[in-house]
C-alpha cells in the first residue's frame, strides 16, 4: 500500500492548524502518521452502504433557557491569565496584525 | 496512624460525620504521605495543602451531614478548580489557574469533599501511560519502572498508592478504566450525558466523560451520586433521573446474563491477562450470573475509528490554545538545532506578528503526540479526505453502536479484559505510537457508543517469567444509563475476591528530598508567563 500522507501534505496541514513545525519534526510525523494512516485504511473494508453517521450520541433534548441577562467572569478575571493583558482597556493584547513586522 | 484513618472514603465521611476522626487529622495523614513519596511516583502536580486543611478546619467546625464530608479528593489536571492551577499537563497551560469551577468540582465541594490536589496526565489526556505530560510521568506503585497507565495515570496512581482516597478521571477512550485497571483500582466511565463536562478541558467532545476513581464499588456509587446529572452549563449533560446508585450493591447477580465476545480475545492478548479474565468469570458465574458466547463483529474496527473521530474533534478543540487568552505565548523562534543554524524550517527570534505567534506558541507549547493529533486530525477534516476518513470513521462509529444494540437484547453486561497486558516499561512504546494505540483495543468501543463501562481489579500477571506480578482489571460495559448493573456485579465480585485490596509498597529512595519542586509554588505562576 503506498503512503497516503506526503511532506507538502504534513505542511500543509500544518500551517492550517497554525502549528510551526522543525524539519525534524516534519519527518517524524509523516513516518508516524503514514503508519497510522495506513492501519487506518482497513475501515474502507467495511461495507457502509446506507449506515448514517454517529457524530454524536447525546440523547437530544431542549437546552433552551429564557434570554435573561445573567452575571459572567468579570472582565479583570477573564486577563488574569493572559500572557499579555491591556488591564486599562480591559483587552487582550497582540502583535501586529497588519503591514509587516514591527 | 495508618489504622486510625480509614481506607475509603464512605469510611472516611462517616467518622468525620460521627465525630470518630478528625477532618484535619484525615487531611494531614495523606498530606503527609504525599510529602514522603509524590517525588517517587509523581502523581500530583500540584497539592492544595493550605486551602485543604482551612476546608478540613471547617468541616470539622460545623461537622455537617454530607455525603462526602470531609473526604480528600485527587482530580485530574484538566478540569478547572478555581484558584488552582489548571494545566492539562501541557506547557501550553503551565501556570494557569483556572477561574472558575467545573460542575463536577463545585458539585463535590458541595458535598463536603476536599479537594487536595491536581493529578498528572497525558497532555490533554492524549495518551495511554501518562508519559505525554510535559512535566514528567507518572510511575506505577507496583514497579516504579513502568507505567501507569493513562491519561488519568496520576489520579490512579494517588488512590493505589493511597495519596487520596477516590480520585476523578476523564476518559475519551479508556483514560480512566486502562489505569484503574495497571494499578490494581476501580475506574468507571460513566454513560455519555451523565455527567457533566462544563469546565473539563475538551479532547473529543462527542467522546470525554469524567468519572469516579477508587477501591471500593461503594465509593464509586457514592462519587457517581454527587456528579452525576443534568446541568444547565452543558447541554449534553443528559436529563436522565439519578437513581442512588449504593442501592444497587446487592451482591445479588442471580440470572445476570454476562455476554463474552470470545472472538476478540485471543490476538494480542497476553496469557496472564487471559488468565485472569477467564478465572474472574468463573467468579461471577459461581454468583449465578450466565455467561453467553457473543459477536461484535465491528470490534476490530474500533481502533482506527476512534483515532480518526477523535483526532478530528480534537484538532478542532486544540484551536483556542494561540497565546491570546491564557498560558504560555512564545516569544522567540523555534528552539531546536534548525532554527539555532537559520536553516529550513528554523525561524530566527526576534519580534513578530500575530501568524507567527500563534504558529510559535503552538509549536513550542505543545508536545510531540498532542501535535501528531492535531495534524492527523486536520488531515482527516480537510477537503478532499473528509469523507474516505472522517464521514467513513462516523459511519462504522454507527456500525460499533449497532452491535453493541443488538448484543443488549441478549445480555445485560459485556466482559472483555480492560487491556491485552499489563503495565508496560516506561519509553517502551513511547517512539511508536500506533502500539501505543493498540493499547486503547478493548476501551474505545464504549466511547465511541456512549455506554457505560467500568475496570474492577481481577488479579495479577507478571509480563514475564521474571517479572513483577503486575495488576489486571476486568471490564464490563453496559447498557445507556444502566451504571447501576455495572456497579451491582463489580460490587458482588468485589465480595467474592481481594485483589482490590492489596495495598503495593512503595519505597521512598530519597527521604530527605521529601518535598516535590512543585508543592510550595502551587499557587503561583511561572516568570514565562507573567511578562507584561
Amino acid at each position: 500500500m503506498s503512503n497516503p500522507l506526503t511532506l507538502a501534505d504534513v505542511e500543509r496541514v500544518a500551517a492550517l492548524a497554525h502549528l510551526e513545525l522543525t524539519d525534524a519534526e516534519k519527518h517524524t510525523f509523516l513516518e508516524q502518521l503514514n503508519e497510522i494512516l495506513g492501519y487506518a485504511q482497513q475501515i474502507q473494508k467495511v461495507d457502509t452502504t446506507g449506515v448514517a453517521p454517529t457524530a454524536h450520541v447525546a440523547s437530544r433534548h431542549s437546552a433552551d433557557r429564557t434570554d435573561e441577562l445573567r452575571p459572567s467572569l468579570p472582565v479583570i478575571e477573564a486577563l488574569a491569565a493572559a500572557p499579555e493583558p491591556a488591564l486599562q482597556a480591559g483587552l487582550f493584547k497582540v502583535p501586529r496584525v497588519l503591514g509587516g513586522i514591527e | 496512624m495508618t489504622a486510625a484513618v480509614p481506607n475509603s472514603a464512605h469510611e472516611i465521611r462517616d467518622a468525620i460525620s460521627k465525630g470518630d476522626a478528625s477532618a484535619v487529622e484525615v487531611c494531614r495523614w495523606y498530606l503527609d504521605r504525599i510529602q514522603q513519596i509524590n517525588a517517587t511516583l509523581g502523581a500530583f502536580r500540584a497539592v492544595a495543602a493550605e486551602r485543604a486543611l482551612e476546608q478540613a478546619a471547617t468541616i470539622d467546625r460545623t461537622r455537617p451531614q454530607l455525603p462526602l464530608a470531609g473526604v480528600p479528593i485527587a482530580i485530574k489536571d484538566n478540569m478547572c478548580t478555581r484558584g488552582l492551577p489548571t494545566t492539562a499537563s501541557s506547557r501550553i497551560l503551565e501556570g494557569y489557574v483556572a477561574p472558575y469551577d467545573a460542575t463536577v468540582i463545585a458539585r463535590l465541594q458541595r458535598a463536603g469533599a476536599i479537594v487536595i490536589g491536581k493529578t498528572n496526565c497525558d497532555e490533554f489526556a492524549m495518551g495511554s501511560s501518562t508519559e505525554n505530560s510535559a512535566f514528567g510521568p507518572s510511575r506505577n506503585p507496583w514497579d516504579v519502572d513502568r507505567i501507569p497507565g493513562g491519561s488519568s495515570g496520576g489520579s490512579a496512581v494517588a488512590v493505589a498508592a493511597r495519596l487520596a482516597p477516590v480520585a476523578l478521571g476523564s476518559d475519551t477512550g479508556g483514560s480512566i478504566r486502562q489505569p484503574a485497571a495497571m494499578c490494581g483500582i476501580l475506574g468507571l466511565k460513566p454513560t455519555y450525558g451523565r455527567v457533566s463536562r462544563y469546565g473539563l478541558l475538551a479532547f473529543a467532545s462527542s467522546l470525554d466523560q469524567i468519572g469516579p476513581m477508587s477501591r471500593s464499588v461503594h465509593d464509586a456509587a457514592l462519587l457517581l451520586n454527587v456528579i452525576a446529572g443534568p446541568d444547565p452549563a452543558d447541554s449534553t449533560a443528559a436529563p436522565e433521573p439519578v437513581p442512588d446508585f449504593t442501592h444497587a450493591l446487592t451482591g445479588d447477580v442471580r440470572g445476570l446474563r454476562i455476554g463474552v465476545p470470545s472472538a476478540i480475545l485471543d490476538e494480542g492478548v497476553d496469557a496472564g491477562v487471559r488468565r485472569a479474565f477467564a478465572v474472574s468469570l468463573d467468579v461471577v458465574r459461581a454468583r449465578g450470573a450466565t455467561l453467553i458466547d457473543i459477536d461484535l463483529p465491528h470490534a476490530r474496527y474500533a481502533i482506527p475509528t476512534y483515532y480518526l473521530v477523535a483526532t478530528a474533534e480534537a484538532s478542532s478543540n486544540l484551536a483556542r490554545y494561540d497565546g491570546v487568552r491564557y498560558g504560555f505565548r512564545a516569544t522567540g523562534g523555534l528552539p531546536d538545532a534548525a532554527a539555532a543554524l537559520g536553516g529550513p524550517g528554523g525561524a530566527p527570534s526576534g519580534p513578530m506578528d500575530l501568524r507567527s505567534m500563534y504558529n510559535r506558541t503552538r509549536n513550542q507549547g505543545f508536545g510531540a503526540e498532542v501535535k501528531r493529533r492535531i495534524i492527523l486530525g486536520t488531515y482527516v477534516l480537510s477537503a478532499g479526505y473528509y469523507d474516505a476518513y472522517y464521514l467513513k470513521a462516523q459511519q462504522v462509529r454507527t456500525l460499533i453502536r449497532g452491535d453493541y444494540e443488538t448484543s443488549f437484547e441478549r445480555v445485560d453486561v459485556v466482559a472483555t479484559p480492560t487491556s491485552p497486558t499489563p503495565a508496560f516499561k516506561l519509553g517502551e512504546r513511547l517512539e511508536d505510537p500506533l502500539q501505543m494505540y493498540l493499547n486503547d483495543v478493548f476501551t474505545v468501543s464504549a466511547n465511541l457508543a456512549g455506554l457505560p463501562a467500568i475496570s474492577v481489579p481481577c488479579g495479577f500477571a507478571a509480563p514475564s517469567e521474571r517479572g513483577p506480578q503486575l495488576p489486571i482489571g476486568l471490564q464490563l460495559t453496559g447498557r445507556m444509563f444502566d451504571e447501576a448493573t455495572l456497579l451491582r456485579v463489580a460490587d458482588a465480585y468485589q465480595r467474592d475476591t481481594d485483589w482490590w485490596r492489596r495495598e503495593p509498597v512503595v519505597a521512598n529512595p530519597n527521604p530527605e528530598s521529601r518535598v516535590p519542586s512543585y508543592f510550595s509554588k502551587a499557587f503561583t505562576r511561572s516568570p514565562q508567563d507573567t511578562n507584561t
